[in-house]
């Protein structure tokens, strides 16, 4: 099994599905890009990754049949990760031009970044950049996806909307724009879910893969013995 | 917010060239060598426009950006020549994040919502050139600012955003590769009036000048390329062999542009900050993670 076994990539038309697969590469683990329900089954982790439009992407997982598996594969243990439209298709609702329901793996929904003025100059939306994440208050990543991620470390965001859990406690990170501090990154046993890209945030990003690819590998060998 | 500090690599065949106003173009080394070197140097994204691909074909740059994209984990954009959306999906596919548009755009600017719309806003990012007229006002000019358009750059602008694009790369050709300094008024004007971020592009010569086009151009980003090319260079030597491929004599004799004082990714930060201008401070540990 091991030797087959890989890392499945949603592929549903949306976003830079490679630099994911890259990542995975970089840590050892094989990316397979794939739309296939028996492929998501099969897999050692899921990554829910995307770029674009809340409504276009729950039709697209929808078309393909994916809504179930994915609420079945968050319930299983197998570890499910959503990167940036990937994180906020796992909350239950999002008013991305008009409402729109999302998997509803996490209670909670999904609002718009609010312009404002600062210094005189707009703060533009979509954030685009890198900004810090930190610890939600007495929280520690200590064996969670972010360890060895330091406290107040750049991650590179881009995006118009961010997602509110209701349960404060799935919350893993907290980052300020403007006037908003939202959570950008969460986590509840087996999922976890961040607004930034990972895959784009250099070396400190390639640890949240880096501790995914360790969580397979802890969970390939429980198997094994 | 931070602002981002992005080295453009303009790219002829297989090199790195820099060039004055576009034009005139001088080989200085290899993309991919590039592109490490800044990732380790903490820049905050990379851009790689081929710079004669309006012209000839393109599928060096296609190899490149996919060697680029196995070992660089920033955002990538990619322009020069794309005028289809499967333009746009052939660089994706080779690991770029996000693709600049201008001169396909401006003929046909439905690509621009056509692209958003297929493949997310955030990934496509409109590049407005534009050259300074007597009057005042400014022209939108295609093809690495060969060609005129008659466009008014500042109603392309807006008409960019209005249709869907990410982001707007300003760069003015009166500017390109003169160390000058930043168009200041045509970048504030634009950022001034669009929600989406202004990458400011063209006549970055010294460190003042980044923080400058920051400051009283309120430009979200900045692109830079001589500041911080002849220093790379200068780093590393002169590795393999250019002689067939352009105009070396300048790497030759390891002269530094004129108007230019040579930088590092890291310096102009710490230079920003310095300023209290936010930014991703250079990444301290190895980037060989």
């Amino acid at each position: 099994m091991p030797e087959q076994s890989y890392v499945a990539i949603i592929d549903y038309g949306m976003g830079n599905l490679f630099s994911v697969q890259r990542a995975c590469a970089q840590v050892g683990r094989r990316g397979m890009i794939t739309s296939s329900r028996e492929e998501l089954l099969a897999s050692e982790a899921v990554i829910l990754p995307g770029v674009g439009a809340f409504g276009d992407a729950m039709a697209t997982l929808r078309r393909l049949d994916l809504v179930s598996v994915l609420r079945d594969i968050a319930a299983s243990g197998k570890p499910l990760v959503g990167i940036c439209l990937g994180m906020q298709l796992l909350m239950s609702e999002s008013e991305e031009f008009g409402r729109h329901r999302g998997l509803g793996i996490i209670h909670g929904d999904v609002v718009r970044l609010q312009p404002s003025i600062a210094d005189g100059r707009t703060l533009k939306v979509p954030q685009v950049g890198w900004n810090h994440v930190v610890p939600t208050d007495g929280a520690t990543w200590t064996d969670s996806f972010l360890d060895g991620v330091m406290d107040g470390e750049f991650m590179y965001f881009v995006h118009s909307f961010y997602p509110r859990p209701i349960d404060p406690h799935v919350r893993c990170s907290l980052t300020t724009y403007g006037p908003t501090t939202f959570c950008s990154s969460l986590c509840r046993g087996n999922v976890f879910a961040c607004q930034f890209h990972p895959e784009r945030s250099g070396p400190q990003g390639l640890r949240i893969y880096r501790n995914l690819a360790a969580h397979v590998l802890r969970t390939l060998e429980g198997i094994r013995s | 917010m931070t602002i981002r500090v992005i080295p453009r690599l303009d790219i002829k065949g297989p090199n790195v060239v820099k060039g004055i106003h576009l034009e005139g173009l001088r080989v200085l080394g290899k993309p991919e060598q590039f592109a490490r070197y800044y990732y380790e140097q903490g820049a905050d994204e990379l851009l790689y426009m081929d710079v004669v691909a309006s012209l000839y074909g393109r599928n060096s740059l296609v190899d490149i950006v996919e060697r680029t994209s196995r070992e660089i984990f920033i955002p990538l954009t990619v322009g020069g020549g794309l005028r289809t959306l499967e333009d746009i999906r052939t660089v994706l596919r080779a690991g770029a994040d996000k693709v600049s548009l201008n001169t396909a755009a401006i003929r046909r600017p439905a690509l621009i919502h056509e692209a958003a719309q297929r493949f997310g806003s955030s990934t496509i990012v409109v590049s407005v050139e534009a050259i300074r007229k007597p009057d005042g006002s400014y022209e939108a000019y295609t093809d690495n600012g060969r060609e005129r358009t008659g466009v008014d750059a500042f109603e392309w602008a807006l008409r960019a955003a209005e249709l869907g694009a990410g982001e707007l790369l300003v760069t003015s050709i009166d500017r390109e590769g003169t160390g000058k300094g930043f168009d200041l008024e045509l970048t504030r004007r634009i950022a001034d009036a669009v929600s989406i971020p202004v990458i400011a592009c063209g006549g970055a010569g010294t460190v003042e000048h980044v923080r400058e086009v920051v400051t009283e151009g309120h430009a979200d980003a900045v692109c830079v390329a001589s500041l911080l090319h002849y220093h790379a260079v200068k780093q590393w030597g002169l590795a393999g062999d250019f002689s067939e491929e352009g105009n070396i004599e300048h790497l030759k004799r390891r002269r530094g542009f004129s108007n230019i004082q040579d930088s590092t990714p890291p310096e102009l930060k710490s230079a920003l900050l310095a300023h209290g201008i936010p930014c991703r401070s250079a990444v301290t540990e190895s980037a060989h993670a």
